[in-house]
């Protein structure tokens, strides 16, 4: 083995600027992979954040209660119901709040109570849904303070966040004041201490934020909670975590995945073009190094001739080839990877993703995956020409 | 005492339809601490001979023996092994590995039998260059060196894991007379300070001369 690989070495350091090009080939292959890596992982870090991970990855809402039936009929019965606009409670939530927290995989717990309404200003009315937080805990699923445009996020009794939009809407600025309707018909007089803006439409035209307590008052409901939104380390882990919640409490919890199936696939569809791309490179590497073992056993066939009429056994032929593949393999692995972190080093973090840039997460590059695929192929490459080469008749060999 | 016998050794070529017989039932003893040259025509056969008592290719049928192994039914890893400890070679064009220095390639076969270079093995390499004349040229890389010199260095490859055999296909055939004649003295030196066998394919009288012993192949058989 030890000498096998100091014949390798020879060989390849006998002829260096070919040797300097085949590693350059492997290199680039590797960088190719590892770019790719970082680009599509990024990426989907760059659409999770701006989607899933805005949202709330499992949410705890009170189910609807069952119309109730005020008088017995026999027969078949046609119940009609007109829509109600207001939540039913979770009323004993509070109590497990601690619990939830309390789990590993849980980042944020953020207690809801949540509605429709209406805002007034003069003869401008706006219809909108009325969501109180606790106060301190503003960003916990969304990040609100991310997306203040005006104002601060702080939330407290008679304050209230409005989109940019809904602003415009209504031709509020900060501190003035807006009159505030809920479904249940109470009124409060709110003042405008932060607009922001999200970027959906939906949102900053018709979401408003108050406190907690603000809320308390509007829905008449100086217990329970609406409901409760958390968000996880790992989002990926909803389903499961769902299930769990599900189980300590007893509160009907949903998992985020349930309406964003269609994001996973997309996901899911956007890493397996990855994965095609890092085969690809891949494959090139495993082309580039077969073809250039076999070229030296082309090569170096009278002297492969020559180590078996002085002994050399077809395993040992097979090994000095095999060897040399694997350094082509490690060196081009271990530049390419060089070069990729390199390369990768002036695109911003994943934590300052913005719109208008490429976002390429330097963490996801799959460094030690991209060496070790790389020297796995390089060897599983070398492996078929130094057989042929092993083969070689060493009296035709020889007479070459 | 006998080192090797070949009995009734036939080696044909091609199929049917094309086939050339090139050894023809030969017959051949050679005795330990023997100098023989082997002679004769292009084509008799000589280089067949050479190649299947260097155990690189198996006869058609017939019996090889040396050192009382019967190699015609050994495995291609068992020859292997076989050739390494007991053969060695010397070819026309020296066959050296010319990204290695001189005594890098000498010192091949017993790399190869140990896994590794040894330093015994560079300080037996370097005698042994030494001994060829060649003391100044022990690390030059072996595709600087003269031809004559190159074949001294292959010499001394064939010698260095002490082989009771080393086969010699036309040595000096592609070194002027004063090289040619300085490789003649130095094997027949080895030959009788060493009691290695050596057999000699040549075409040139003159350095078959310098043998003890002359065979001569003709219409692949042993003749005379």
């Amino acid at each position: 083995m030890l000498y096998a690989f100091k014949i390798a070495s020879r060989y390849l350091t006998a002829s260096k600027a070919q040797t300097a090009l085949l590693v350059l080939g492997v290199a680039v292959g590797v960088f190719i992979f590892i770019f790719m890596s970082a680009l599509i992982g990024g990426l989907a870090e760059f659409i999770m954040a701006r989607t899933a991970g805005d949202i709330s990855h499992v949410t705890l809402q009170a189910e609807p209660v069952d119309p109730v039936l005020l008088h017995s009929f026999t027969g078949t019965t046609l119940l009609v119901q007109e829509p109600s606009t207001q939540k039913d409670a979770l009323r004993d939530a509070t109590n497990f709040l601690s619990l939830i927290t309390d789990l590993p995989q849980v980042k944020a717990v953020s207690p809801q109570i949540a509605g429709s309404g209406v805002l007034r200003r003069g003869t401008k009315v706006a219809q909108v849904s009325i969501i109180g937080l606790e106060p301190g805990q503003e960003s916990a699923i969304l990040d609100l303070a991310g997306y203040m445009v005006g104002g601060d996020v702080q939330l407290r009794s008679g304050v209230v966040l409005l989109g940019k939009q809904l602003a415009e809407d209504l031709g509020l600025t900060l501190g003035q004041s807006v009159q505030v309707q809920s479904a249940n018909g109470i009124d409060a007089a709110l003042s405008v201490t932060g607009i922001y803006q999200i970027g959906a439409g939906g949102l900053d035209r018709r979401s408003i934020y108050v406190s907690l307590s603000t809320a308390r008052t509007l829905f008449a409901m100086p217990q329970g909670l609406t409901r409760i939104e958390v968000k996880l380390f790992d989002l990926y882990a909803a389903d499961a975590v769902t299930a769990h919640i599900t189980a300590l409490t007893g509160l009907p919890a949903k998992s985020w995945t349930e309406d964003g199936a269609q994001l996973l696939e997309a996901l899911s569809a956007q890493a397996q073009t990855g994965y095609f791309l890092k085969t690809f490179a891949m494959i090139t590497i495993i082309i580039g190094v077969a073809s250039s073992i076999l070229l030296s056993t082309y090569r170096r066939r009278p002297e492969i001739g020559i180590m078996r009429a002085m002994g050399a056994s077809r395993r040992f032929v097979v090994l000095v080839f095999v060897l040399q593949g694997a350094l082509i393999g490690l060196l081009g692995g271990l530049c390419g990877a060089a070069v990729g972190y390199l390369a990768l080093l002036p695109f911003p973090t994943r934590d300052a993703f913005r719109s208008g840039t490429l976002p390429i997460d330097i963490t996801q590059g799959s460094y030690g995956l991209a060496i070790a695929l790389t020297f796995i192929g390089a060897v599983a490459a070398s492996i078929l020409p130094a057989r042929a080469a092993a083969r070689v008749d060493p009296v035709t060999a020889i007479g070459q | 005492m006998t080192l090797l016998t070949v009995a009734n050794l036939v080696k044909t070529f091609g199929s049917e339809q094309t086939e050339t017989r090139v050894l023809r039932g030969l017959d051949l003893t050679l005795e330990k601490g023997q100098m023989a040259a082997l002679l004769g025509p292009s084509g008799s056969g000589k280089s067949t001979l050479l190649t299947i008592l260097g155990t690189l290719m198996q006869p058609t049928s017939g019996q090889h023996t040396m050192l009382g192994v019967d190699l015609t039914r050994a495995s291609d890893a068992d020859l292997t092994q076989f050739r390494n400890q007991h053969i060695g070679f010397v070819f026309q064009f020296h066959n050296l590995l010319p990204d290695f220095t001189a005594l890098e390639n000498v010192i091949f076969p017993t790399a190869i039998r140990d896994g590794r270079e040894t330093a015994k093995a560079r300080a037996c390499g370097a005698e042994l260059l030494i001994r060829m004349g060649l003391g100044e040229r022990v690390h030059f890389p072996a595709a600087n060196l003269s031809g004559g010199q190159k074949q001294r260095v292959a010499v001394a490859r064939a010698l260095m894991n002490a082989p009771e055999l080393v086969l010699a296909d036309e040595p000096t055939g592609n070194l002027d007379r004063a090289s040619a004649l300085q490789v003649m003295d130095l094997i027949g030196q080895i030959n009788r300070d060493e009691g290695t066998t050596f057999l000699i394919s040549t075409h040139d009288e003159k350095i078959a001369s310098t043998c003890k012993r002359q065979i001569v192949v003709a219409d692949g058989k042993v003749s005379g």
